[in-house]
């Protein structure tokens, strides 16, 4: 995944100006070649494509990482930015919890988070892509093949990245959002996203560091913050999880001034 | 105990000052606020407190207000506890909380400047509810869990109202995911019963603690009933929805929570009022 931004863009004119009609027909031909892959996969195309995993092989599908998908303007492109994190960490855990080591790598505990927080991402996916209706952005393609499924440190350490992560996008995005409604909504997600952060950095380090559920490798330790990060800043850290580029440059932006610059202190 | 809500000692004046800071603020438009944030450096050069507090408008100034309430109350919470002989098992993990607790009162207080309430006084037994606070530790893990949730949810509901101050709601997010980290380790310190960092309908062990956990059980988002979208290997749709989402409470509900554990003098000006 490469991010297009008015900052950093090299701007591709060919793939910006890209025919929306050519996308979707694109779309609709990975998500057959996809559902093909699952039975009982039946219906809808963006669905399965986030459900198939692991990703189909490169070598039969035109390759997504050429694909640019523009998450557009205002709102709407905030909450898409929210719907592609969520399409991120639900295909994750959908993978964790079906990986065939999953009851023997993981303790009875484990096992429990890990389902539910299976669940919790995907009901944001859901929830998100319903609210977009038609101004959500097609199923993205993950890209996990730096995670070796069957290591319990390795799986914990990715839903630790991917859950902080998503607390300090939420951080950062809401004060992008305009609409109330939408604030209060993101809000509601945000706070979940912290509770799954506290419990994956507890269960990996359980019985070694009883203050990493809100360790000061990630809560300011003076002003007991959580970081907030720009959409841009997120995309980045995305990036190799996520075969897709992304055209944020109709995304609101506004410059993340830290508290105590602001304040002095 | 206090039978009056606090809510009407936190903004004691409502006077000619602040109806006229409010209307020159409101003429320079949003608030006034992208003028307040570009004066900011100019105004912290003569004095840092209370310059930057007097640009902000009084709606939020009393969500900042009222969010020191509650920080007071669990910094106090954490200290007390702390320094209770033999009270604590998890120390590591109550520090911790009680450390970024005392923060936030530091940095509202530093926002607020000469705005900044007093701290009131609190009595977390509640009045004999809970007479075992500080001597039982699971009483106390109990109440540490309640005032994390109400944390969580309290912040939430204050958030629209600063959608147009962009920086302390930036703020108050990042304490909000704070709580909820907090809130999430409590919750699974608990083991009779064992429980889940996230809330599961509106259940809660405690019949004490049933007002915190009002409302969370719903399941329908901006008009969408979520649970039909899920897929079928979602074992409880309604259940998975309802974990998924913290609901907010408004400042009205927190503070009926919170006004049992104030007592006396709240806003620090000698009146009981």
């Amino acid at each position: 995944m490469r991010i297009s931004s008015s900052e950093n863009a090299k701007p591709t004119p060919l793939r910006a100006i890209r025919n929306p009609t050519g996308r979707r027909s694109f779309l609709k031909w990975t998500g057959v070649a996809a559902a093909a892959l699952v039975a009982g996969c039946d219906d809808n195309e963006t669905r399965t494509l986030t459900e198939v995993l692991p990703a189909p092989p490169p070598d039969t599908l035109p390759d997504p990482g050429q694909r640019l998908v523009n998450l557009g303007s205002g709102d709407v492109g905030i909450l898409n930015y929210a719907y592609a994190l969520e399409q991120l960490e639900a295909a994750y855990y959908t993978m964790v919890v079906s990986s065939s080591g999953f009851t023997s790598t993981f303790s009875a505990e484990e096992q429990r988070v890990l389902i539910d927080l299976r669940d919790h991402e995907i009901v944001h996916r859901e929830f998100l892509k319903a609210a977009l209706a038609d101004n959500a952005i097609p199923g993205l393609t993950p890209n996990f093949g730096m995670v070796d499924f069957g290591s319990r440190e390795s799986v914990l350490q990715t839903a630790m990245a991917f859950e902080d992560l998503g607390v300090t996008a939420y951080n950062g995005a809401g004060p992008l959002l305009t609409n109330p409604d939408f604030l209060a909504a993101a809000g509601k997600i945000a706070s979940v996203e912290a509770r799954h952060a506290s419990a994956i950095r507890d269960l990996l380090r359980e019985g070694e560091d009883d203050r990493f559920f809100a360790g000061d490798d990630f809560v300011n330790p003076k002003l007991g913050l959580s970081p907030a990060r720009s959409p841009g800043e997120v995309l980045q850290i995305a990036d190799p999880f996520i075969m897709e580029n992304f055209d944020t440059r109709n995304l609101p932006s506004a410059s993340i001034v830290p508290v105590e610059e602001w304040l002095n202190l | 105990m206090n039978e009056q809500p606090i809510l009407e000692t936190l903004d004691p004046e409502v006077g000619e000052r602040i109806v006229s800071r409010r209307a020159a603020l409101q003429a320079s438009g949003k608030w006034g606020f992208g003028l307040a944030l570009a004066s900011v450096p100019v105004a912290l050069a003569v004095s840092a407190r209370s310059a930057f507090a007097d640009h902000l408008p009084q709606q939020v100034l009393d969500v900042l207000n009222f969010a020191l309430t509650l920080e007071f109350l669990e910094a106090e919470y954490y200290n007390t506890g702390l320094a209770a002989p033999g009270l604590i098992q998890d120390r590591e993990v109550f520090s911790q909380i009680s450390k970024h607790e005392n923060s936030h009162v530091a940095l509202l207080q530093a926002v607020l400047g000469g705005d900044a309430i007093a701290k009131p006084q609190f009595d977390f037994t509640a009045g004999g509810k809970f007479p075992d606070v500080f001597s039982n530790y699971a009483t106390f893990v109990t109440l540490a869990q309640g005032f994390e949730d109400t944390g969580v949810r309290a912040f939430k509901g204050q958030a629209p109202k600063l959608i147009d101050a962009d920086f302390i709601l930036t703020v108050a997010l990042q304490i909000h995911a704070v709580e909820a980290l907090h809130a999430s380790k409590v919750r699974r310190l608990s083991t009779s019963p064992a429980q889940k960092g996230w809330i599961t309908f509106d259940d809660t062990a405690v019949p004490a603690l049933e007002p915190i956990y009002a409302g969370e059980a719903q399941t329908t988002q901006l008009m969408i009933e979520v649970p039909s979208l899920l897929p079928d290997f979602v074992s409880d749709p309604a259940a998975a929805t309802s974990e998924a989402f913290d609901e907010p409470l408004t400042m009205q509900q927190v503070l009926e929570i919170v006004d049992q554990f104030i007592v006396g003098d709240v806003d620090g000006d000698g009146d009981e009022s």
